[in-house]
């Protein structure tokens, strides 16, 4: 098999598919989480500084759902036509969910009227938690494996099945990450009276994160041992969750000493290290099987031909630093405190 | 049978109504350029209002837009997996392309866009304009890139056997510039930069006819009215360019848009018909061999027709097919007759007190979306029973393990949602043309220097 730098181009695919959903659940990440707390701001105008917070920044953070998307798309597309189809209703509430974000994120401030704005917050609000919740229960069934059988054809019994006691809790886990991420962001972007009842709100998401956190490692550890294999085969890995353990308690350790920017790097720290375990446990695996671990879907032969994936490569690395560019370009434009003038939502 | 129906009607539904925005987006995004630049030059303010104004109408399409583009995204892997195994190695290239390239590109630029009126300089938001127009257009290249490989496969070869049979790429650059590449582009840019035109026309016309925000309004007229004529006749350029394609690389949908069965006869060209599929018969008003001089340039050449292809080769629905097709040139016609003669009316200084001309402008706006759609539809239903043509039929596409319970299911979840979108889209579209586009007091200079001025005007 062709490599580059020793190292063969699936492989090379798995980071760079895992690189951009890291950067997508850091971004969507915080404002999956602010839109989580949307209800409960009280007043009117701390909801429209709060939005107003993810205003310019939300689509942009979509964007790299789209190119991860399509990335997995072009590296594996064997995992995403599988992933997709198997995981049908989930996915299509995930869609559904993602549009009435975006419209009530849109329509909110067209009017005045108090009961039409009530329905967008609680749209907003609803459709953000849903966001946070369906990925970690994706997440969560990803980890456990699903009943993909011969053909890479989903052989189970669909939607109520990935409703399971663990992807539940990989689903609050992540909600509680997000919502912990996005107080912080919304504290960076705020002052005054709502500044204060968000650093209250914050506290009580460290303690939702950390109980939801212990709770799902150890359910992880001691009834899905097929996640630890890659760890007991090359023990300098466990490097990765003791980070992780460091970052985590770094960030209500910040957060007391009212250092937010450092605590929303290291909760954006947590995010990308928490997947970075998601790719160890799992690796060479993109979607295991309960049925048999011959119909195993992995990154050799889920993969795309080399020719494509090299040509693909090559656009992302043409095309990373210029999304990088104006991903800064626009945080820069918007930075400090929200300031709400005539074009605000 | 069943389930291949109900992926079919999801997928057409959900492309048809996101499909409504984006070319709006590329066409308004090309006008807020223009009226930009012009501003910038001119330093008139009624073109930074105007600018303003339509950058709104544009926020609300372009969100409705992204927001119902990411459905698209994932439906290839949700409803058609095989498909998606299939052209993994093509398709995904595009779409990965589209996201990184032009997508990103949108996005990024559009926060500036939307609300960095008075953050940065007017030249920064020029750039951001153009950045977001830009974006677009190049969004709508990747797409039709990745759509007409579907029509016409080139820059590949087919490897694996079984359920692994797919094809690989050998030639990105021959895969991106297939044989129909290129004309299908410009077909679709100038199809949406109508879409926007009109939009910006009705809205004006509505304006002038209820005599408020005439002086504005007549600049805008102006301008839109310009870029609708070049780009009406320059359609009909583009569209024989594209049909001469399909002539080449698709007989069958050739033969199917006019209805012409009988293999190796002169074909006729229909200005309307209708198509008995079981007698072969077409009954309406032809232009005898009209289709054969469309193409050789000679009245009695032969064209390929359907009959030289086997029963299960040729499109299903070949009345549907040539019914969507004359609707769209129909439209492609009027619109150009429209656009003339309001120039025409234009330049001998009589357009603006002709109410029923202006009239007619405002509902023209409905012209270039029907044709947009009913183009499509015959594009796509032309191409069956292939969805790769002549490599993959769309009957073995779709994906095995979703049921038709499941399908109905997010059907009816889309059609309701999609529903409350259009009647809120709608209902604010209006609004914000009721409010109009001098709403607000002009005032270019920033909020925070604003301040300061008043404070030291008023002590």
């Amino acid at each position: 098999m062709e490599t580059l730098l020793g190292i063969d181009y699936p492989t090379w695919w798995f980071l760079v598919v895992g690189a951009l959903f890291s950067g997508y659940a850091i971004l969507d990440g915080f404002d999956f989480g602010a839109g989580a707390w949307h209800l409960f701001l009280k007043k009117e105008q701390s909801r429209r500084i709060a939005l107003n917070a993810v205003g310019p920044v939300w689509d942009g953070n979509e964007v790299w759902l789209v190119i991860g998307g399509g990335a997995l798309f072009a590296g594996f597309p064997v995992m995403y036509a599988a992933f997709f189809s198997s995981l049908y209703i989930p996915f299509m509430l995930f869609l559904v969910s993602i549009i009435f974000r975006a419209i009530a994120i849109e329509f909110r401030s067209k009017e005045d009227g108090k009961l039409w704005r009530k329905t967008w917050d609680i749209c907003y609000s609803v459709s953000s938690i849903m966001l946070a919740f369906l990925l970690g229960v994706v997440l969560g069934n990803v980890l456990q494996g699903i009943a993909i059988g011969e053909d890479y054809l989903y052989k189970g019994k669909g939607f109520f099945e990935f409703l399971n006691p663990y992807a539940l809790m990989v689903g609050l886990s992540t909600l509680s990450l997000f919502m912990m991420h996005g107080a912080i962001y919304l504290i960076l972007k705020t002052e005054g009276r709502l500044y204060t009842r968000l650093t209250v709100l914050l506290k009580r998401a460290v303690i939702f994160f950390m109980i939801a956190f212990v709770i799902t490692t150890l359910y992880t550890l001691f009834f899905i041992p097929h996640l630890s294999d890659n760890f007991k085969a090359n023990p300098l890995l466990f490097i990765i969750p003791a980070l992780t353990f460091l970052s985590i308690a770094n960030v209500p350790r910040l957060a007391s000493k009212q250092k937010y920017l450092k605590a929303f790097i290291f909760s954006s720290f947590t995010i990308s290290l928490l997947l970075i375990l998601v790719a160890i446990e799992l690796y060479p695996n993109l979607l295991l099987s309960t049925i048999d671990p011959k119909y195993n879907i992995d990154i050799y032969n889920a993969a795309a031909s080399t020719k494509a994936m090299r040509t693909i490569l090559t656009i992302v690395a043409i095309g990373a630093p210029l999304v990088l560019g104006y991903t800064f370009f626009v945080y820069r434009t918007f930075k400090g405190k929200v300031r709400l003038d005539e074009t605000s939502y | 049978m069943e389930t291949e129906i109900l992926a079919r009607i999801q997928f057409a539904f959900t492309i048809a109504f996101h499909y409504i925005y984006p070319p709006l987006s590329i066409g308004l995004g090309f006008l807020m350029v223009i009226f930009e630049s012009i501003y910038i030059r001119t330093k008139n303010k009624l073109y930074h209002k105007l600018a303003k104004f339509w950058t709104k109408i544009f926020a609300l399409t372009f969100g409705i837009g992204v927001a119902t583009g990411i459905v698209m995204e994932f439906e290839f892997g949700t409803n058609w997996a095989v498909y998606s195994r299939y052209v993994g190695d093509i398709f995904g290239s595009a779409l990965a392309a589209e996201g990184i390239f032009a997508f990103a590109l949108e996005s990024g630029f559009l926060g500036v866009l939307l609300f960095g009126w008075n953050r940065v300089k007017p030249w920064v938001h020029l750039v951001s304009t153009i950045g977001v127009f830009i974006g677009s257009m190049f969004s709508a290249v990747w797409i039709v890139v990745a759509n007409s490989w579907q029509q016409t496969p080139a820059g590949y070869h087919i490897v694996g056997e079984g359920i692994n049979v797919r094809a690989e790429i050998t030639d990105f650059w021959a895969m991106v510039f297939n044989p129909s590449s290129l004309d299908r582009i410009m077909h679709v840019w100038l199809g949406a930069i109508l879409a926007g035109t009109f939009l910006v026309l009705s809205v004006h016309a509505y304006y002038l006819l209820k005599g408020r925000h005439i002086e504005i309004s007549k600049k805008a007229f102006k301008i839109a009215l310009l870029v609708a004529t070049i780009f009406s006749m320059s359609q009909l350029i583009s569209g024989h360019s594209s049909a001469d394609g399909v002539a080449e690389n698709q007989p069958a949908k050739l033969a199917a848009l006019e209805g012409h069965f009988a293999d190796n006869e002169p074909a006729d060209m229909y200005l309307f018909g209708w198509v008995n599929k079981e007698k072969q018969k077409v009954s309406g008003l032809k232009i005898p061999g009209g289709l054969s001089f469309l193409i050789y340039y000679d009245f009695k050449a032969p064209v390929t027709g359907l009959n030289a292809f086997p029963e299960d080769e040729r499109p299903g629905q070949v009345n549907a097919v040539f019914q969507f097709y004359h609707i769209m040139i129909i439209i492609g016609m009027t619109l150009i007759a429209v656009t003339l003669f309001g120039s025409f009316m234009l330049w001998r200084g009589k357009l603006y007190n002709k109410p029923w001309l202006l009239r007619i402008f405002v509902f023209a706006v409905f012209l270039p979306q029907i044709a947009n759609q009913t183009g499509w539809f015959a594009a796509e239903m032309g191409r069956q029973p292939w969805v790769v043509y002549g490599l993959l039929r769309t009957s073995e596409a779709f994906s095995q393990s979703v049921t038709d319970n499941q399908i109905l299911f997010s059907l009816i979840l889309f059609f309701v949602v999609y529903a409350i979108l259009l009647v809120l889209f709608l209902y604010l579209l209006n609004k914000k043309i009721q409010l109009g586009p001098e709403d607000e007091e002009l005032s270019d200079s920033r909020p925070l220097t604003k301040n300061i001025s008043d404070i030291l005007t008023t002590k």
